[in-house]
């Protein structure tokens, strides 16, 4: 059983003295009012795609680095998109862990980036609470932001997320909201659902088999379905998870098949929601497993509209942590 | 005193020399834009005085001001909202004080940032001293020397109005 939430403790280190954001590595414990600024900013920067000029000098002069230790196309590419937007310099590093001295190692790699003054490091790891360890190992002006960190948070894709039923819906109030699939291993999930509550949503649920849903769900404020039908009925949003495709081997699961019977969405199942459902996924989206095409790419699907809000957020996030971290370029 | 003087007569006579420096200057169907938050106020009378034909632009410069690493990011951020192309327009930028300078630096390299304009020209309600750049307004309400401490704001939208204070911390 995975218990990242309880033995990560981010206390203090995201937000300074002022309440400002120093490093973003979890929605846990950030204030209503702070995700709701990181919100505002966002819709300001998205004006900025529609320049002639799609930049911004905001950070023109530091430098971020893209430190993942795991693959990702999207979100690295979004933060990669989104530094160069705000005029940064982008240094993308694709690290192999080392099983043997992992700590060691990734100490090691921190100084070396800051001996040579990168004033931000966006990392993505395979192990629960890396982004944490950096955040709290890093020299004092250099900000952390999570790009995913093992089973524990994906906070900026939570935040376009929010952006996006935002955008859709208007606002947080009377909403109910479903997330289906593999809650248990999946940080999105984990930070979607903080956020939501934070955000005050009425309802979150969370719908799926019981082997891929956290046994101890109490601290969680969320409903629980085992069915599909029940879990979207009357829903505003669904969030459909990606089915990772390594757990069929850990025999959490029976087959793709078996699963898109059960859990998979299609337009006859949609028709037990909202009428005005938005359809939601992170990506990337296993066609015929967790939806079928004609959801994925139908009237309801936000999915592609998710992607360019991830730009604006991640604009968001970098600029307000930046802020914090002070000192001239 | 700043209290006492009449917003609306300002603006009124600057709409008279906008008017006559664009006939000096051969320009027709400039574009307007306004500076968030008091430049727009002055702005949107002007546009209205004038008969401008495209919709008033806004700019909110926050994110080209020179000074974010000391006071970090306006929360408050407006998009801003050019006319679809401003490249080859004549443009009429409007503030509601000029005073560094450095406002107006900002803006521009946001103009540029859209496009690139046929000719820039800056209309400032208040032309206060105190300079720090080589910026001038080729048209202005009312130009006024203040002792540095002291701040001169437009309160509006409606209706307009001058308030100076004394800045306890500079």
């Amino acid at each position: 059983m995975y218990r990242v939430d309880q033995t990560i403790s981010s206390g203090s280190l995201q937000v300074d003295h002022n309440g400002r954001l120093r490093h973003f590595l979890t929605i846990d414990g950030l204030s209503r009012e702070l995700l709701t600024e990181i919100l505002d900013a966002a819709e300001s920067f998205s004006g900025v795609t529609e320049q002639s000029v799609k930049k911004v000098p905001l950070l023109r002069g530091r430098t971020i680095v893209n430190l993942f230790f795991e693959s990702s196309t999207r979100t690295r590419t979004t933060f990669e998109l989104a530094a160069k937007r705000l005029s940064a310099d982008v240094l993308n590093i694709s690290a192999r862990t080392s099983a043997t001295s992992k700590g060691e190692t990734l100490l090691d790699t921190l100084r070396n980036l800051e001996a040579m003054h990168c004033d931000m490091f966006v990392v993505r790891h395979p192990d629960s609470g890396a982004a944490h360890f950096i955040a709290r190992h890093a020299a004092k002006d250099v900000s952390v932001i999570n790009a995913g960190d093992g089973h524990h948070a994906h906070p900026t894709q939570a935040m376009l997320d929010m952006f996006t039923i935002r955008r859709v819906k208007g606002s947080f109030d009377n909403l109910t909201v479903a997330i289906v699939g593999d809650i248990l291993h999946s940080r999105v999930a984990r930070s979607q659902i903080q956020a939501l509550n934070t955000l005050g949503v009425k309802q979150v649920r969370i719908v799926g088999p019981k082997t891929l849903l956290p046994s101890d769900v109490s601290q969680l404020n969320v409903e629980t379905s085992h069915n599909l039908l029940d879990g979207i009925r009357d829903a505003d949003v669904i969030i459909m998870l990606r089915l990772q495709r390594e757990r069929m081997r850990g025999a959490l699961l029976p087959s793709e098949h078996e699963y898109f019977q059960l859990y998979g969405l299609t337009e006859d199942k949609l028709a037990h929601a909202k009428s005005d459902v938005t359809v939601m996924h992170p990506g990337p989206i296993n066609r015929g497993v967790e939806m079928d095409t004609q959801v994925a790419d139908g009237p309801r699907s936000v999915i592609l509209e998710q992607v360019t809000h991830g730009i604006a957020v991640r604009m968001a996030v970098m600029s307000m942590a930046m802020r914090a971290a002070g000192g001239n370029p | 005193m700043p209290e006492h003087i009449n917003v609306d007569n300002l603006i009124a006579s600057m709409a008279d020399e906008l008017r006559d420096l664009l006939v000096t200057r051969s320009i027709d169907n400039p574009v307007m834009i306004g500076i968030h938050t008091g430049g727009v106020w002055v702005a949107s009378r002007l546009h209205a005085l004038l008969n401008i034909d495209d919709p008033l632009g806004t700019l909110d410069i926050s994110f080209y001001r020179d000074d974010f690493t000391k006071i970090g990011m306006n929360p408050q951020v407006k998009p801003s909202n050019l006319p679809a192309s401003i490249d080859g327009r004549h443009i009429i930028l409007v503030d509601d004080v000029l005073y560094t300078g450095r406002t107006i630096r900002a803006a521009l390299n946001e103009i540029f940032d859209f496009g690139r304009p046929a000719s820039v020209l800056l209309a400032a309600l208040i032309d206060r001293d105190g300079r720090e750049l080589p910026m001038a307004a080729d048209v202005s309400g009312h130009a006024i020397t203040l002792a540095p401490n002291c701040h001169i704001k437009l309160t509006g939208p409606e209706p307009l109005s001058l308030s100076e204070s004394i800045l306890e911390d500079t």
